[in-house]
């Protein structure tokens, strides 16, 4: 660790204890936005670990936040959260696994094809499981648990995933899957294990996108198929990591405050038109900005210093 | 038995749509995921027309496939051709596209959506019964296949048989090489993906003869025809026909056999089984 390593450990850590304390002030709307935000940049940051340096576009992270919160809604009466929470984790590392081993090895697109797939597919599991066992379609959820709670949670959760991506950046893991980014066959040829590699970053973001819905499931205290499954999580998440730049650990983090808040305001004004706006959200951003806010910024420090290119 | 002739039937009407996002992805190399809402967007235009004015839906498709063509060949021209030359590589080219048309379905939806409401939608045309085998199947349904047979016919003919078939065809194999020929492959694709959006929004308009839609059901489509599309081979026309009917005899089999809540699983399932043993497709060569 070099002295600009330990300066900005440092100022995340402290952006991490002032965004803490968040639920001393508010527990009202602001504190809820703040768990959404949470939320967010848990799952976009998780995403872009595996998407960022691959280019593989996974619309899969509702699949596992689904499995993760209905994993909590079934077991809830019979076991304490914190084992939840667990089972939720292996529950999602398994699902990603099985995916992955299926679908790394071949082009990209059948990737993209059956991840956008997958959540509709369990939904629909879910679903004929319920119905046909005789219960009704959903789950209650009652704990003492608040939401500050959550959203301690959750940055816990975030923090950790920080530390994961950073560890991974500087491993060689983190070299073979930018060696795999930048050209798969040269990855290859150069003896990198592409497929194991893939995999593991996978399952990496798959368990945490499920922990994340294990620990959201208290917020909700009704789970059903069309909530924890919903296909909006995958793709809000997508344009956000997208709008921040999935080339940088950071980068989500700036695309998930902006569009949240953005997000917030218009669907305040036009409930009924959201999803003509997130189209149009995400070609603007396919369009105009294609590396991201975190993109942009690094080609304005760039002219700023043209000695250091 | 029943089955078989109702798989048949549901495959026929199915094939159009894959046959669509065929061209769009043989052809002119875009994975086209606003497919679906294309094909939505075709039931929508033949409701308006019936419920509207009395049109029936085999007339309606007269006006919709040029409708869908101009508007198919704008979305290329305009929002794809960019990326095109954009992309440094092919794969650089799919991500881009994936996220743009994925972009482009969303404001579909949302177009559809602050038109229609979202309400679902059907109405009722030929709806007397037609025994095969003493078992009744809806005319409807036997004439929504007849009319997508007719419309693959035709499309196969001039793909085998036109020279600017032929140019469609020498761009899917290799687009480098059919420009050496003097083929305008930026022309030629856009004509593709132009006549894939055609194609896709007339199996919407038979569709909506029998089938009840809304306005955000396209995904499901998408997914089925990207499912058929892999299943047959991409590039391979035979296949994406043969991959249809399995599709619709596996849907059929599963909705009469165990609930017809699990068509998509069933879909899932052929999906991955191919994936799994013949990644190239039934029918494709090595790829």
């Amino acid at each position: 660790m070099n002295g600009a390593d330990k300066r900005n450990f440092a100022l995340a850590a402290l952006t991490f204890v002032i965004a803490a304390l968040l639920p001393l002030f508010d527990t009202g709307y602001w504190l809820a936005l703040g768990v959404s935000l949470a939320m967010y940049a848990v799952l976009a940051t998780s995403w872009a670990l595996f998407s960022g340096p691959t280019h593989y576009i996974s619309l899969a992270t509702a699949a596992f936040f689904g499995i993760g919160m209905y994993v909590v809604g079934a077991g809830i009466e019979m076991l304490p959260f914190p084992v939840l929470v667990l089972i939720a984790a292996a529950a999602g590392a398994v699902l990603a696994l099985l995916v992955g081993l299926t679908t790394m090895r071949i082009s990209g697109v059948y990737f993209v094809i059956f991840t956008l797939g997958l959540a509709e597919l369990i939904r629909q599991v879910v679903t004929w499981v319920q119905t046909t066992m005789g219960s009704s379609s959903g789950l209650y959820v009652l704990t003492e648990i608040t939401e500050s709670m959550i959203y301690w949670q959750l940055m816990v959760l975030l923090a950790a995933v920080y530390l994961v991506g950073w560890r991974i950046n500087r491993s060689r893991l983190g070299l073979a899957l930018r060696v795999i980014g930048n050209d798969e066959t040269v990855a290859a040829h150069v003896g990198i294990n592409t497929a194991k590699a893939k995999v593991i970053l996978f399952v990496i973001s798959g368990t945490v996108a499920s922990v994340t819905g294990a620990l959201l499931a208290p917020r909700w205290t009704y789970v059903e198929p069309t909530i924890a499954f919903s296909p909006m999580i995958s793709f809000q998440v997508v344009i956000m990591a997208l709008l921040g730049g999935s080339h940088r650990l950071w980068g989500p983090l700036c695309g998930v405050i902006p569009f949240m808040l953005a997000w917030e305001l218009i669907s305040a004004q036009f409930p009924n038109q959201t999803t003509l706006l997130l189209g149009v959200a995400f070609l603007s951003i396919v369009y105009l900005i294609p590396n991201g806010v975190v993109g942009l910024l690094e080609t304005h420090m760039k002219r700023r210093r043209p000695g250091n290119g | 038995m029943d089955i078989i002739i109702g798989g048949i039937l549901l495959g026929g009407t199915y094939v159009l749509m894959a046959l669509g996002l065929q061209l769009q992805y043989g052809v002119a190399r875009i994975m086209n995921l606003a497919n679906g809402e294309i094909l939505v967007a075709g039931a929508f235009g033949a409701f308006w027309f019936y419920s509207g004015f009395q049109v029936n839906p085999f007339l309606a498709i007269m006006v919709i496939i040029p409708l869908a063509f101009i508007l198919n060949w704008g979305i290329y021209r305009y929002l794809l051709a960019p990326l095109v030359r954009r992309a440094k590589s092919r794969g650089q080219l799919e991500v881009d596209s994936i996220l743009a048309t994925f972009g482009l379905s969303f404001i579909l939806v949302g177009l559809m959506l602050a038109v229609f409401g979202g309400d679902y939608f059907s109405y009722a045309y030929l709806e007397s019964a037609v025994i095969i085998l003493e078992q009744p199947y809806g005319l409807d349904r036997i004439a929504a296949f007849c009319a997508s047979a007719a419309l693959c016919i035709v499309l196969i003919l001039w793909l085998n048989h036109t020279r600017s078939g032929l140019a469609l065809r020498a761009v899917a194999v290799n687009p480098a090489a059919a420009s050496l020929v003097a083929i305008k492959v930026s022309r030629t694709s856009a004509l593709a993906f132009a006549i894939g959006g055609a194609v896709t929004a007339s199996g919407g308009a038979l569709l909506s003869m029998f089938l009840t839609f809304d306005a955000s059901i396209g995904v499901i489509f998408t997914l089925k025809a990207l499912i058929i599309v892999i299943l047959g081979g991409v590039g391979e026309i035979r296949g994406t026909i043969a991959a249809a009917f399995m599709l619709g005899l596996a849907e059929t089999a599963v909705a009469s056999l165990i609930d017809p809540g699990l068509t998509l699983a069933a879909a899932y399932l052929l999906f991955v089984v191919i994936l799994l043993v013949r990644p190239q497709g039934l029918f494709g060569g090595r790829t």
